[in-house]
C-alpha cells in the first residue's frame, strides 16, 4: 500500500476550482435554502486549507451530511428526481471538498463534479451556458493532469507555472477530443423513450386535467416525458392533422376553464358524418389516474370499454392507472352536429358575468361591423397574427384575465390563445368551446411508431358554424406557425421578446444565427434527423444497428489515425551526406565488393581500384567524401547535393573476380 | 493484514504462472543487454482504478442525458469521454522509445541502501511523470531530449556479492491518470555489495593507540619522496598545495611505505569466530584503518592484498571479502 500523500496546494486549488465550477452553475436555480450553505462550504474550506487547517473532525462532518438530505426532503418532499436530486448532488459534492485531503479522495470528487457538471444542463442548455461548462471541462482536466505525481526537481516551479501548464494541456486534450466527441453525439442512437421518467417536477402524475387555468399547460410544456405512443396501421398523417383530442372545456369562471360532469357520460347525442379515408391506429397511453382518452379529431367510435361523450371526448370507464393500449378509427375529414343542441348552443356562448369588458365591446363591434361569422374569425386571427408573441414565459393576468392578456400582455402560449379567442367567439354569438389535448408527436421511425410527449400538450378551439358543424380553429397557429410545426418548445425558443431597442435588435439577430444553428443542429438533433445522416450513403432511415456500425466505424477511423500518429516511426533527419555515402556502398556491394561496416573511406577506395582499375569516377568520389566528412570545415550543401548527384550517376560494371 | 498478505502472495503466484505459461509476456523479463529501447512490443496498458471509476460515471452521465434527451449534456459527456480515453495515447507516447542506455553503481555494504544510476535517453519530446519502481519504492522523473538523464533509484543492499538489479518497472500514468502504461526493465546488471561490518568491532589489531597514529602520521610527512599528478581517488589531505600553485595542476605528496607500521588484517589469525563474522570484522577493520590513514594489508587464506591505503586498495580489499565463497563451500 502507498502511503497517503496530502494534496499540495496546487493540487488542493485545481480541485476546489472543478468542484466550484460544477456547482456554481446550479446555484443561481436553487433555492437560498441550499444555495447559502453550499456557498458558505466551499469559501469556508478553502480558507481553511489556505491556512493551513488540519483534516475535520467527524462530529463536524457527520451533522452536514446528514443536514442536506433532511432540507432536501424538507423542501421537496422527495429526494429522487431531477430537482432534488440536483440539490443534493451539489451538496454532497461541497461536502466532497471538505473531506478531500488525499489525491484518491480529490479523485473522487472530480468524478463527481463531472456528473454534476452534466446535470446543470439539464436544467438550461443555452449556447452561452453550455459552451462556459464545456471550458470548466478544462479545469477538471487540467486537476486530474496535476494530480499526476512530479519529479522532484520540476515541483520547485511556482504555483502559478504549474497550473498554466495544467490548463494549457487541459485545452490541448478537449480541443483533440472535439472530432471523436462530435462523432459519437452524431452516431449514437438516441432513445425513442426515456429509460426512467421524471414523475417529480409535476405535483401528481402529469397528464391533461380536466380544467385550463393559466400555468397548468405551462407545466407540462417543460415536461418530456411521453403522454402516449401511437402506430398507424397506415402512414403517418401530415404533421399538421395530428390534433389529439382530450377532454373539451365549456365552462369558463373568468380564469379557468373547467367541463361539467354530466357531460362525460352524455353518450350518442352527436351527430358525426364522416369521409373516407380513416385513419386506424394503435395508442399506448402513459398511466394519467384520470380517465381521459386521447385520438385523433375525430373518432370515429370509442374504443372497447370507453365511451364517447356528445363533445367526442373519450373517456374510459376507468382511471388509467397503468399502462393503456386501445386501438382507434378516426376521420380527418368529417362534419360534426350539423344542428346544434339547444342545451349545448346555450352552454357553448355562456361568459361570466361582469369580467372582461374590453374583449367583450371588440367582439360585439366586430359582429356588427363584419356580421358573417366567418369573417369575425378571420379578424381575430389576424389580430393574434400581428400583434401578439408565442412564448412560453408569459407574464401573469389579473382579474380580467382575457383583457389583460389581449390588451395588455399579448404574450403567451396556446391555452393564452385559445381561452382568448374562444372568449371572443362567444362574445360575438359564435358558439364555441376549448379543446384540450396534445399536437404533434415525434416519429421514431427505428422503432416506427409517433411518441407524443406531455411537451406536446395544447389547447385549441372549436367554433360551431352553421351548416358546417364545429370547426376546429386553432389561434396559436395563427401566432406562431411553427408550434404546429415544430413543437411548443421550438416555437417558444425561436420568439422571445426580450428588450426592443434598435442595436440591442441588431444584436440579438445576429446572435440568433448562432443561437438558432446551436438549437438546430445540436439542441433539436433527434432520432429523426439521425436517421437521415446515412441518406447519402444510400441508407433511407438508419436503425439503431446501422448508427452502431456507423458509429465503430467512424470512430475506429479516427481512433486509427491517433494511433498512427503515436506509433509512426520517429523521422530520423538523416544527414544528405550519409545518405549519399550509402548509397555509393550500396553500389559497390551489388557491384560485387561488399563492405564491412568497419571499414572506411580509403580502404573502400583502395579495393574499388583493385576491382575497378582507372575509374576515376569513383577514387573521386571516395576523394570528395573524405574530403566533405572530415575536412574539418562545415560542408556546404551545395557541395553535399553535387556529392549526391555524383553518386547517383556513378555507373559500375558488375566485378568478376 | 493478514488478508492483504495471502492476497499480495497469491498475486504473485499467479503472475509466476502466467509467467511459466504464457512466454509472449515473460519474454521481455530476461535479462537482456544494455542498452533497451522500449517499443509499442513491449509496453503494456491498462485503465487505472480511477480510469474505471471515471469510465462508470461516464456512464452514468450518457444513460442520464440520453434519458432527457438533453443533446448539450449527450456533447458534454462525449467531451470529457473523447478526452479521457484519448489520453491512452499521450499516455502510450509518454513511454514509447525511451531507451536504457547505462547503469552505474555506486559500490556499498550489505544491508545499507545501494544506489544504482540509471541513464536514460529519447530522441523527442519531453517526457513528464515517468515512474520507475522497483521493490515497491518508487522514483518520478521527467526526461528531456538531448543529454542522457540520470535517474538514481534505492535498492535494499541484501548480502554481499554481486547482487542483480532485478526487474524494473518502468510506468506511467500521465497525463491524467487513467491509464497505466508500462513496460519491464531488465537490464543484465549487478552491483557490487560489500560484506557487511560487524557492529560493535575491537580495535584494529596493534598500533591502534591515537597517540601512536599521529606519531606515525607526522613520521610520515619527513619521508616525502616525490610529487605526482593528482589522481581522482586521492585523499584530499595529501594535495601539496603550494606546489600545485606553482605548476598550476594539482599535485600530490607521495610518501615512502613505512613496512614497519603496517597493519595486517589476518583472516587465519581471527580464531573463534565463523566465516561471516571474520568477514565483518575485517571489514570494519579496513573501514577503521582508511578513517585512520593507517596503510594496511589483508592476509585471506588464498591471497594476500596490500599493503596499501586509499580508495582502490580499500575497493580491491573489499571487493576480495564480498567476493569470498560462502563458508560451507
Amino acid at each position: 500500500m502507498k502511503p497517503m500523500q496530502p494534496l499540495t496546494p496546487a493540487q488542493f486549488d485545481l480541485t476546489a476550482a472543478s468542484i466550484c465550477a460544477a456547482v456554481l452553475p446550479h446555484l443561481w436555480r436553487l433555492p437560498w435554502l441550499f444555495s447559502t450553505p453550499i456557498l458558505i462550504l466551499l469559501i469556508g474550506r478553502w480558507l481553511q486549507r489556505r491556512r493551513g487547517g488540519a483534516r475535520l473532525p467527524t462530529w463536524i462532518k457527520l451533522p452536514l451530511i446528514l443536514l442536506f438530505p433532511v432540507l432536501i426532503i424538507f423542501h421537496y418532499g422527495n429526494i429522487f428526481g431531477r430537482e432534488p436530486g440536483a440539490a443534493l448532488a451539489c451538496a454532497m459534492l461541497a461536502l466532497k471538498l471538505v473531506e478531500t485531503e488525499s489525491r484518491r479522495d480529490a479523485r473522487a470528487a472530480i468524478c463527481f463534479a463531472s456528473f454534476v457538471l452534466m446535470s446543470a444542463l439539464l436544467f438550461a442548455n443555452s449556447l452561452g451556458f453550455t459552451l462556459l461548462l464545456f471550458a470548466a471541462l478544462t479545469l477538471l482536466l487540467a486537476a486530474m493532469r496535476e494530480l499526476e505525481p512530479r519529479a522532484a526537481d520540476a515541483s520547485v516551479q511556482n504555483r502559478r507555472a504549474t497550473v498554466t501548464v495544467d490548463l494549457r494541456s487541459g485545452a490541448i486534450a478537449l480541443a483533440a477530443a472535439v472530432p471523436l466527441a462530435v462523432c459519437v453525439f452524431v452516431f449514437l442512437p438516441r432513445l425513442g423513450s426515456p429509460l426512467w421518467g421524471a414523475p417529480d417536477d409535476t405535483s401528481a402524475r402529469t397528464g391533461l386535467g380536466d380544467r385550463m387555468a393559466p400555468g397548468s399547460v405551462q407545466q407540462l410544456l417543460i415536461d418530456d416525458s411521453p403522454a402516449f405512443r401511437v402506430s398507424f396501421d397506415g402512414p403517418l398523417p401530415p404533421r399538421a392533422e395530428l390534433y389529439w383530442r382530450g377532454p373539451v372545456l365549456w365552462y369558463f369562471d373568468g380564469t379557468t376553464w373547467t367541463r361539467p360532469g354530466y357531460l362525460a357520460s352524455n353518450r350518442g347525442a352527436a351527430d358525426l358524418q364522416t369521409a373516407t379515408p380513416t385513419i386506424a391506429y394503435d395508442v399506448s397511453l402513459e398511466p394519467t389516474d384520470r380517465r381521459w382518452l386521447l385520438a385523433l379529431d375525430m373518432p370515429v367510435a370509442a374504443p372497447d370499454n370507453a365511451v364517447r361523450g356528445a363533445d367526442m371526448t373519450l373517456v374510459s370507464r376507468t382511471p388509467v392507472d397503468r399502462l393503456l393500449r386501445y386501438h382507434a378509427v378516426s376521420a380527418p375529414k368529417y362534419r360534426l352536429d350539423a344542428t346544434l343542441d339547444p342545451q349545448q348552443r346555450a352552454l357553448a356562448l355562456e361568459l361570466p358575468p361582469g369580467l372582461d369588458p374590453q374583449a367583450r365591446a371588440l367582439a360585439q363591434r366586430w359582429r356588427s361591423e363584419l356580421r358573417s361569422d366567418d369573417v369575425i374569425i378571420r379578424a381575430a386571427l389576424d389580430l393574434f397574427h400581428k400583434e401578439f408573441f408565442y412564448t412560453l414565459n408569459a407574464p401573469l393576468l389579473g382579474r380580467d384575465s382575457v383583457d389583460d392578456f389581449l390588451f395588455d400582455t399579448r404574450r403567451g402560449f396556446c391555452e393564452h390563445f385559445a381561452s382568448a379567442f374562444t372568449f371572443l367567439m362567444r362574445a360575438a354569438s359564435i358558439p364555441a368551446r376549448v379543446v384540450t389535448g396534445y399536437q404533434g408527436g415525434y416519429f421514431n421511425a427505428a422503432g416506427d411508431y409517433l411518441v407524443v410527449r406531455q411537451s406536446d400538450a395544447h389547447a385549441w378551439s372549436e367554433v360551431w358554424l352553421a351548416g358546417r358543424g364545429w370547426v376546429r380553429v386553432d389561434p396559436t397557429a395563427a401566432v406562431s406557425p411553427q408550434r404546429v410545426q415544430l413543437g411548443a418548445r421550438a416555437a417558444a425558443g425561436a420568439r422571445a421578446p426580450w428588450y426592443q431597442a434598435d442595436w440591442l435588435q441588431l444584436l440579438r439577430n445576429r446572435l440568433d444565427v448562432v443561437n438558432r444553428f446551436w438549437n438546430d443542429a445540436i439542441v433539436q438533433f433527434n432520432a429523426l434527423r439521425q436517421q437521415s445522416l446515412l441518406t447519402p450513403f444510400g441508407i433511407a432511415k438508419a436503425d439503431y444497428v446501422d448508427l452502431m456500425w456507423t458509429l465503430i466505424g467512424a470512430s475506429s477511423v479516427l481512433l486509427g489515425l491517433f494511433a498512427w500518429w503515436v506509433l509512426r516511426a520517429p523521422r530520423t533527419a538523416a544527414d544528405p551526406l550519409d545518405a549519399a555515402y550509402a548509397r555509393l556502398r550500396r553500389k559497390l556491394d551489388r557491384a560485387g565488393a561488399p563492405s564491412l561496416a568497419t571499414e572506411g573511406p580509403l580502404t573502400l577506395a583502395a579495393r574499388g581500384e583493385d576491382h575497378w582499375p582507372g575509374n576515376r569516377a569513383l577514387q573521386r568520389l571516395f576523394a570528395n567524401y573524405v574530403g566533405l566528412r572530415y575536412a574539418g570545415a562545415l560542408s556546404s550543401t551545395q557541395a553535399v547535393r553535387e556529392f549526391a548527384r555524383a553518386v547517383a550517376a556513378l555507373r559500375l560494371r558488375a566485378h568478376k573476380p | 493484514m493478514n488478508t492483504r498478505a495471502a492476497a499480495a502472495s497469491l498475486r504473485s503466484r499467479l503472475l509466476e504462472f502466467a509467467e511459466r505459461r504464457l512466454p509472449a509476456l515473460t519474454r521481455l523479463k530476461q535479462a537482456e543487454s544494455l542498452p533497451i529501447l522500449l517499443d509499442r512490443h513491449r509496453i503494456y496498458v491498462l485503465p487505472t482504478r480511477f480510469g474505471l471509476m471515471l469510465s462508470a460515471v461516464l456512464l452514468v452521465m450518457l444513460l442520464g442525458a440520453l434519458n432527457y434527451n438533453n443533446n448539450p449534456a449527450i456533447l458534454l459527456t462525449c467531451l470529457l469521454g473523447a478526452a479521457s480515453y484519448q489520453s491512452v495515447f499521450q499516455a502510450f507516447r509518454s513511454i514509447n522509445r525511451v531507451q536504457l542506455r547505462a547503469a552505474r553503481a555506486e559500490p556499498c555494504h550489505a544491508g545499507g541502501t545501494l544506489y544504482i544510476y540509471l541513464y536514460f535517453h529519447i530522441d523527442a519530446r519531453p517526457r513528464h511523470g515517468l515512474r520507475l519502481s522497483i521493490d515497491g519504492d518508487e522514483t518520478v522523473f521527467d526526461l528531456h531530449p538531448g543529454n542522457d538523464t540520470c535517474v538514481r533509484i534505492g535498492l535494499r543492499a541484501r548480502q554481499r556479492g554481486w547482487q542483480q538489479l532485478g526487474r524494473l518497472r518502468l510506468y506511467s500514468e500521465y497525463p491524467f491518470g487513467l491509464f497505466h502504461v508500462w513496460s519491464w526493465l531488465h537490464p543484465d546488471f549487478s552491483a557490487l555489495i560489500y560484506p557487511r561490518p560487524e557492529a560493535n568491532a575491537p580495535p584494529l589489531p596493534h598500533d591502534s593507540s591515537d597517540a601512536q597514529q599521529r606519531q606515525a602520521r607526522r613520521s610520515r610527512g619527513d619521508e616525502l619522496v616525490m610529487l605526482r599528478d593528482y589522481q581522482p581517488t586521492d585523499p584530499l589531505r595529501s594535495i601539496a598545495w603550494k606546489a600545485s600553485a606553482r605548476h598550476d595542476r594539482l599535485l600530490v605528496k607521495e610518501f615512502e611505505q613505512l613496512r614497519g607500521r603496517e597493519i595486517v588484517l589476518d583472516y587465519a589469525a581471527l580464531h573463534g569466530l565463523d566465516h561471516e563474522a571474520r568477514i565483518a570484522r575485517l571489514v570494519r577493520w579496513i573501514i577503521q584503518a582508511e578513517a585512520a590513514q593507517l596503510p594496511y594489508s589483508l592476509q585471506l587464506p588464498e591471497r594476500r592484498i596490500g599493503p596499501g591505503l586509499g580508495s582502490e586498495h580499500r575497493h580491491a580489499c573489499l571487493r576480495e571479502l564480498a567476493l569470498l565463497p560462502g563458508a560451507s563451500a
